[in-house]
């Protein structure tokens, strides 16, 4: 690793990186500036970059106007609710591909990716008439088992791969030293196994907390998570962008820091392996 | 390999997800193909009556549906050829001697993780605005006629913001393949004399081959839904300008109320992907085996 | 009491046979050695025995009860792995005292065990590490009180010292032996390693193929091998085969001897030769001999014996430790 590098390579790297990291992540800066801004300011041209008048009321109108707290904690319901019936499913599933694999269990295994591949739209209309007539249009409990369920296969396949990584020898020293099945997994499995569930939540959390189809078309009000409660600043009236801006900073600041901590799984969980 | 009852077991814990995921698929897609066969109006109940293939003969010959399959086609293509190529100049950018490039990273990936309706609506407005929006500042300071995006190059934007949130995953991914190359295999060609060009060429791009396939085939399967973001900037207009096929489908559905033909363009997005997911899984398969 | 019989036991993988009809005999207290080949189906075997696996065919019993169907965790046995397979999440006190507590047996019951057993092994400094902080000897060690702990009707040890390197080997595998013999215990004992075997085993089942060649003490096994085989894989450096010729006038298809049956000379003997590689050791001599009309023939000296390659040696066997084979290579009756 001993490899000459110059001065001139390094600085100019380091130039264009940042200006490159710079540029993409403007959006988002522009975004959380704004935010701290009154309307006027927000919309006012020249745009104020840095020297206008700071201040936080965007967030308690927010709050205020628009019960963001509601939204906030649907976010928080459907996203770890999901994330939680999906690992009570997933655990043992991924358990039996993992340690009692069959002749079958390769293709099943592709057969549960391959779900994930489905377009929503193609299932849009009898979802949603089964919601409608069942009473679940706009409730937790009937998006939470969306999420779930177009989340499962994802979960399975990354705990599969997790699983795969602990030895075989040490279960079967768990079953020589007189642990059932159950006790297996709960004193043995799932402690060794704890960093890879760590990281399948987190990144079943983005994804059920960034998830904009199902959400868009089965919640209105009460089960409205903040993708549902951002859209409603589509509508163009009024003075509206340091508002949204202070909205959607809070929407994504939580799952952005979660994100920052789960790039590597992020490759593993949404390549399905196929990178390493 | 283990014994019965482990085998046993094996099977009754993954039963579970096995049927689940199987009444997920076959349920709902089942009735999108029976649907898709019925005269089915939501705002006319009780009237449903079997029409064969009509639904898919309106829906295919509806000019809309050839604009909405182009529109998909122009999105995922242009947001493909954007992210794959601009995530492989990132790659090999990040893959340089950065000074804080865990932070220039976090940068670079940040989009990926802000949610649809999110970046949809600050590009919408606090970017691209004709009058406020600070892309018609900086072509005012360029002494350009500020663009207004939405109404001129509706699909373009859309492009241009799914693009932005799909670079960093590319980026990622490609990054990820370049690690794994091999450091001596760099030196060797050093020691050659290779030129950096033939070098890329060469030796890197066949070792990012399969990184980029992935890529590929990944990015379409989600490309080929999007929907959020032409929901909350466009509403899939001007006219029929940025409406691709699901948001077709959602249009016919749940604006309409047509249920026959909306199934029946379920069908179709179903099998435009399937021909996708087809070569994905064959890619996953083999690399399972290994 | 730890008596183990096996019964025709059978095991196949789809139509791939790896045990066929074993029949053996495991007496209380005994130490026994399964050893064969890579792929002889002996870590297989072991496991049958253990219950990871199941039988196509066959019965297992321990102290007279058929457990062919009784899951691992109900025969009373336990099992020292060949990774040692140590909990890693566990400190060593834990690891030790994992079994017990599946039983259910109170803490201070249980605490007072793992300490016991942890003094027998000298590990009762390291009782609040985890296993990625000890050496390799250490964690083996673990592996062996994890075992013991639990006061099993048999240990099973799966190629247990394979992992460590050649001093520590010695080391652990004296240590197991005054182990057993203290306790007490049935042991089984797979190994591709015939000294470990021989030092080891009150009775080894030399196996091949899924099949058990021969069973016997270790100087049985050593003096009278029931077949080629076996006079192959017991003793190092190999016994020496001799067909044609000099087989024939015996009366066998092809005899064999051990190189240190063999007598050298440099002025007479039965056969000439001459030396091809000389290994000087000190204790011993080795010599590799080209004879014409019988082959290459290894011998062994006890002390130093000056020859260097290119020189002519004689040798000449030993006629009360030659074996006779018959062509399908079963021993025949004793020596002339």
């Amino acid at each position: 690793m001993a490899r000459r590098i110059s001065t001139t390579h390094r600085v100019t790297a380091t130039a264009a990186g940042w200006l490159v990291g710079f540029l993409i992540f403007f959006p988002i800066l522009w975004m959380v500036l704004t935010s701290f801004k009154t309307e006027l300011d927000a919309f006012s041209t020249p745009p104020q970059f840095l020297f206008f008048h700071w201040t936080t009321e965007n967030y308690a109108i927010v709050q205020e106007r628009s019960n963001y707290l509601h939204h906030a904690m649907n976010s928080i319901i459907l996203a770890f609710g999901s994330t939680a019936v999906a690992l009570v499913v997933a655990i043992p599933a991924a358990w039996s591909m993992a340690f009692a694999p069959t002749k079958r269990t390769r293709d099943t295994l592709l057969w549960m990716l391959s779900t994930k591949m489905m377009p929503p739209v193609g299932v849009l209309v009898p979802i949603y008439l089964l919601f409608r007539d069942g009473g679940l249009l706009d409730t937790h409990i009937g998006l939470i088992m969306v999420e779930f369920l177009a989340n499962l296969p994802i979960v399975v396949w990354m705990l599969y791969t997790y699983f795969k990584e602990i030895p075989k020898d040490i279960l079967e020293a768990a079953r020589m030293d007189g642990a059932t099945i159950g006790k297996e997994l709960i004193f043995v499995l799932a402690p060794m196994a704890v960093p890879g569930i760590a990281s399948t939540v987190l990144l079943n959390v983005i994804l059920a907390w960034n998830e904009a189809f199902w959400t868009l078309n089965l919640t209105t009000v009460d089960a409205a998570p903040l993708t549902t409660f951002i859209a409603s600043y589509s509508s163009p009236e009024g003075l509206f962008w340091a508002k949204l801006s202070a909205a959607s900073t809070l929407a994504i600041a939580p799952i952005l820091v979660l994100g920052w901590f789960s790039q590597k799984q992020l490759v593993r969980g949404l390549t399905f392996g196929a990178v390493k | 390999m283990a014994t019965q009852q482990t085998r046993t077991l094996g099977r009754v814990l993954l039963a579970p997800s096995v049927i689940l995921l199987f009444l997920w698929m076959i349920v709902p897609l089942g009735m999108t193909i029976w649907f898709s066969l019925l005269r089915y109006n939501l705002l006319d109940p009780g009237t449903e009556s079997f029409v064969g293939l009509l639904n898919y003969q309106y829906f295919l010959t509806d000019p809309a549906f050839f604009a909405a399959l182009a529109n998909t086609l122009i999105l995922v293509g242009s947001v493909l050829a954007i992210t794959v190529i601009g995530g492989i100049l990132i790659a090999l950018l990040m893959d340089q001697p950065i000074f804080g490039r865990g932070i220039v990273r976090l940068m670079v990936i940040a989009p990926f993780f802000v949610m649809p309706t999110v970046s949809a609506l600050v590009w919408k407005n606090l970017l691209m605005h004709p009058v406020s929006g600070l892309f018609a500042w900086v072509a005012g300071l360029l002494g350009l006629p500020a663009i207004d995006w939405f109404t001129n190059w509706p699909l373009l934007s859309i492009i241009l913001i799914v693009a932005w949130q799909w670079l960093p995953f590319a980026t990622l991914i490609l990054l990820t393949a370049l690690q794994s190359f091999d450091e001596e295999q760099k030196e060797a060609a050093e020691m050659d004399g290779t030129p950096a060009i033939s070098f890329f060429f060469l030796l890197v791009l066949p070792h990012l081959a399969r990184a980029i396939t992935v890529v590929i085939l990944i990015e379409t399967i989600f490309l080929l839904s999007v929907f959020a973001e032409i929901l909350v900037t466009t509403g899939g207009g001007p006219g029929l300008a940025t409406t691709n096929i699901a948001f077709l489908v959602y249009a016919q559905a749940l604006l309409q109320y047509d249920v026959g033909g909306a199934s029946a363009g379920g069908i179709v997005a179903v099998v435009l992907a399937n021909i996708v997911a087809i070569f994905l899984v064959r890619l996953v398969g083999k690399n399972l085996d290994a | 009491m730890g008596k183990i019989e096996l019964v025709g036991v059978e095991k196949a993988f789809g139509n791939v046979h790896v045990i066929r009809n074993v029949h053996l005999q495991v007496e209380d207290g005994e130490f026994v050695v399964f050893v064969g080949p890579s792929g002889c189906g002996k870590s297989t075997l072991l496991r049958l025995i253990a219950g990871l696996e199941d039988t196509t065919g066959g019965k297992i019993l321990i102290d007279g009860t058929d457990v062919s169907d009784t899951p691992p965790a109900k025969r009373g046995l336990s099992m020292v792995f060949q990774s040692y397979a140590l909990y890693p999440h566990m400190s060593v006190r834990s690891n030790i005292g994992f079994g017990l507590r599946m039983a259910g047996m109170p803490k201070e019951e249980r605490n007072r065990k793992v300490e016991a057993a942890a003094q027998v092994l000298n590990l009762t400094p390291y009782l609040d590490r985890r296993p990625g902080q000890l050496s390799g000897g250490q964690r083996q060690r673990v592996a062996i009180g994890r075992a013991i702990v639990r006061e099993p009707k048999a240990f099973l040890f799966d190629e247990p010292l394979s992992n460590l390197d050649a001093a520590l080997r010695v080391n652990m595998r004296l240590e197991i032996a005054r182990l057993q013999d203290t306790l007490g215990t049935t042991a089984i004992y797979v190994t591709h390693d015939q000294i470990e075997a021989m030092t080891l085993a009150d009775k080894i089942v030399v196996l091949s193929a899924g099949q058990i060649e021969q069973v016997g003490s270790p100087l049985e096994l050593y003096d009278h091998p029931a077949n080629l085989f076996v006079a192959g894989f017991i003793g190092s450096p190999k016994m020496n085969f001799v067909t044609g010729q000099a087989a024939a006038a015996r009366g066998a298809a092809t005899i064999g001897v051990r190189p240190e049956h063999i007598a050298g000379s440099r002025t007479d003997g039965e056969w000439a030769g001459t030396v091809t590689v000389a290994e000087h050791v000190g204790s011993d001599t080795f010599l590799y001999v080209a004879v014409p009309g019988i082959g290459d023939i290894t011998m062994r000296a006890v002390g130093e014996f000056a020859l260097k390659p290119g020189e002519s040696v004689y040798l000449t066997p030993d006629p009360d430790r030659i074996h006779r084979f018959d062509a399908e290579g079963q021993a025949m009756l004793a020596a002339r």
